[in-house]
């Protein structure tokens, strides 16, 4: 079986919530299973090669490091990042980065360009940040499941008529705390606001996109620790 | 209301001292409410002023040190020793100034509680360390902490004299263009890191967004730095800790070089994030007046401040306590830890209440790898204790790790099957649960404000 490609896009600046964790237990999956993993990154200014990769990584950033990666995003990979969700690559959004898949982040007067791989809106609107341990229920085509993790996010976003979201909300404030939804997706595109290290807190994703990626199916592992953890940060948010 | 405020207060800590509870909060809390300018008011019964800390990071020890360096030299302190350090803690140190003898507050401040107190205080001095990637639920971004702590320094610009960390370029570029500012820094090359950690947030500069050059990093974003956007660099510190030799758990040799003299210091305590914390506080005490000599004899006789590097004799085994509250803290226990020779016995507690931060993200943060082959047996604990022990196994920590969430329960299994020291490794709450639980079974005091 071939190798997992990853590509991390900005991993020095859209790193806050520890999104590194993401990246490590994709790989620390793989090659418990015997597959090649690859990790390659796409910074400031840097050209991207929509085939370089079978998994395309965002994470959040500071408000500032956002607005540079931004622009950047836009001038320097969104025709890659289109090219490669085309062919079916699977592209990870998370927290900030996922405000940035969409048509803009609007934050008074000004807006942040997205890249408009989907059809979203986000927008700084008054009222707190939504912030805490959220829980929703998704279905990646293996029937519904919950991921677990936990939000913290000053934009609210707004999904277009067509576009489906990610998941149900069990608890916490999703995509704009009102409709009851929480993230995207689109194909293999997922964005979602559940940040940081997601994929250690919900196993089971971390193997789905792994079986996206590749078009595989995979062999289980021995995840009484990972089932553990997954139990802990349910029990976080109350489910 | 002062008065009936602060009576009230002081019969709130009798009861609760005699309760044999802390006592650190709730009289702050009755005094703030009896009477909201309790702090301003108290503050001006301090004749020698006011001195505040504050960092991300060491506070609690640094000022510790620090409160030790002006008792030698003959000062009266007030202190808020058992770090409760937003405004109800510090109100409740402030209970004893009385206004007669010649005392000096000196005050541990919570970050963001900064730019408040500073105004109610009108401190004479303020001394700040380092800013770290820290509970993001609560404190928000690092940028801005960094801009409320530049109005700080804009609005006591020529009233108090800063004392800032020149290694930190978010905290040294405070400094920047005004007049009373000592800076004080490493220079040791032969303790630089390969790069900077994956946790580092102020990579960026300040002025014009170019990125930092490095020519050293010591810890974390602290080093030598120099923008090529805009030519700001580290300020040259006039406090320098230089020759520095460490020796494990044990402590560290380093020669603090200061216009006033310079001290050879035996430092008992590990680490160099331990360095920073003595070179800040010999900094601040030496500006204060203190003599070196003086500086180098209290720090030199230093316990740990409550939780950080507390030795408690449990039985046969000795539990060594290392708070571990954020990425850039853990980073530097580890590294500490990984100098140690025998393969190590852990307990981790990682809660997610209020005061630890909900989110537990930043485990993922900290270089946990470190510990990758060292350790002999690994026992989790607290709210969040499955989660914990899944970062040390993707961490590629190999030995046996248990999962309990109680904390007397698991505290018993790893004492039970630790070789001789027991590392324990609380996050905030965890530590004052288990601090707690050491002294109702007799084998460690309990502390007060």
């Amino acid at each position: 079986m071939s190798a997992l490609r990853v590509c991390s896009l900005y991993p020095d600046l859209m790193n806050i919530y520890a999104d590194r964790g993401n990246i490590a237990v994709l790989r620390a999956r793989c090659e418990w299973r015997g597959l090649g993993f690859e990790l390659s990154a796409s910074g400031l200014g840097e050209p991207l090669d929509p085939d370089s990769a079978d998994l395309f990584y965002i994470g959040g950033g500071q408000d500032r490091d956002q607005a540079l990666v931004a622009r950047d995003m836009v001038e320097t990979k969104r025709e890659a990042l289109h090219a490669a969700a085309a062919r079916g690559a699977v592209v990870l959004a998370v927290c900030g980065g996922y405000q940035l898949l969409g048509h803009g982040y609007r934050v008074g007067d000004s807006e942040l360009p997205g890249i408009g791989l989907v059809d979203l809106r986000t927008v700084r609107e008054p009222g707190p940040r939504l912030i805490g341990n959220c829980a929703i229920e998704a279905d990646l085509g293996t029937g519904p499941r919950v991921i677990a993790g936990f939000e913290n996010h000053g934009g609210r976003t707004y999904l277009g008529a067509g576009e489906q979201p990610l998941g149900r909300v069990l608890k916490g404030f999703g995509n704009n705390g009102r409709d009851g939804f929480e993230g995207v997706r689109r194909g293999n595109v997922i964005g979602t606001y559940l940040h940081g290290p997601l994929l250690p807190k919900n196993a089971w994703l971390a193997d789905r996109l792994i079986e996206l990626a590749l078009g595989v199916e995979l062999e289980p592992l021995d995840d009484a620790l990972e089932d553990a953890a997954h139990a802990s940060a349910r029990r976080a948010a109350g489910v | 209301m002062l008065r009936a405020g602060t009576a009230a207060a002081r019969a709130v800590r009798a009861l609760s001292r005699a309760a044999r509870r802390g006592g650190t909060t709730l009289p702050g809390r009755v005094l703030l409410r009896l009477e909201p300018r309790a702090i301003e008011l108290l503050g001006g019964r301090l004749r020698d002023g006011a001195v505040l800390v504050s960092a991300t990071n060491g506070k609690t020890t640094a000022s510790s040190m620090l409160a030790a360096a002006l008792r030698r030299a003959g000062c009266e302190i007030v202190h808020n020793r058992a770090g409760s350090n937003m405004s109800w803690g510090v109100a409740t140190a402030l209970l004893d100034a009385d206004g007669r003898a010649r005392q000096l507050g000196l005050l541990e401040v919570d970050e963001l509680w900064l730019p408040q107190i500073a105004d109610q205080l009108d401190p004479r001095l303020i001394l700040l360390s380092n800013l770290f990637r820290d509970q993001l639920d609560r404190y928000g971004e690092l940028e801005l902490i960094a801009d409320r702590w530049a109005e700080v320094a804009a609005r006591h610009d020529g009233r108090a004299r800063f004392v800032l960390n020149a290694d930190d370029p978010l905290v040294a570029d405070l400094g920047r263009g005004r007049s009373q500012v000592t800076y004080f820094g490493v220079e040791d090359d032969s303790h630089a890191l390969p790069g900077l950690e994956h946790a580092s947030d102020s990579k960026n500069c300040r002025n014009c967004g170019s990125r930092y050059e490095y020519d050293a990093v010591y810890l974390a974003h602290m080093g030598r730095y120099r923008c090529p956007g805009c030519g700001r660099g580290r300020p040259e510190p006039q406090v320098v800790a230089e020759r520095i030799e460490l020796d494990g758990m044990r402590g560290s040799r380093v020669v603090i070089r200061a216009p006033a003299g310079r001290i050879d210091l035996r430092l008992p305590l590990p680490g160099l994030y331990n360095v920073y914390n003595a070179l800040a506080a010999a900094t601040a005490a030496l500006e204060l007046g203190a003599a070196p000599e003086d500086v180098r004899a209290a720090l030199e006789e230093m316990a740990a401040a409550f939780g950080r590097v507390e030795r408690i004799p449990v039985g046969e085994r000795e539990l060594l306590i290392l708070l571990v509250k954020n990425p850039a803290g853990a980073n530097e226990v580890l590294r500490t830890l990984a100098l140690e020779e025998r393969p190590l016995d852990l307990w981790l507690g990682l809660n997610d209440r209020i005061a630890d931060g909900r989110d537990v993200s930043w485990i993922w943060d900290a270089d946990y790898e470190l510990l990758a082959g060292r350790v002999r047996r690994a026992t989790c604990s607290g709210t969040r204790a499955e989660e914990m022990a899944l970062r040390l196994k993707y961490a590629g920590v190999d030995a046996e790790i248990a999962v309990e969430r109680d904390l007397g329960r698991s505290l018993d299994q790893a004492l039970g099957a630790a070789g001789g020291t027991l590392y324990a490794l609380p996050t905030y709450t965890a530590l004052l649960e288990l601090r707690d639980l050491l002294a109702r079974r007799g084998v460690a005091g309990r502390w007060s404000a």
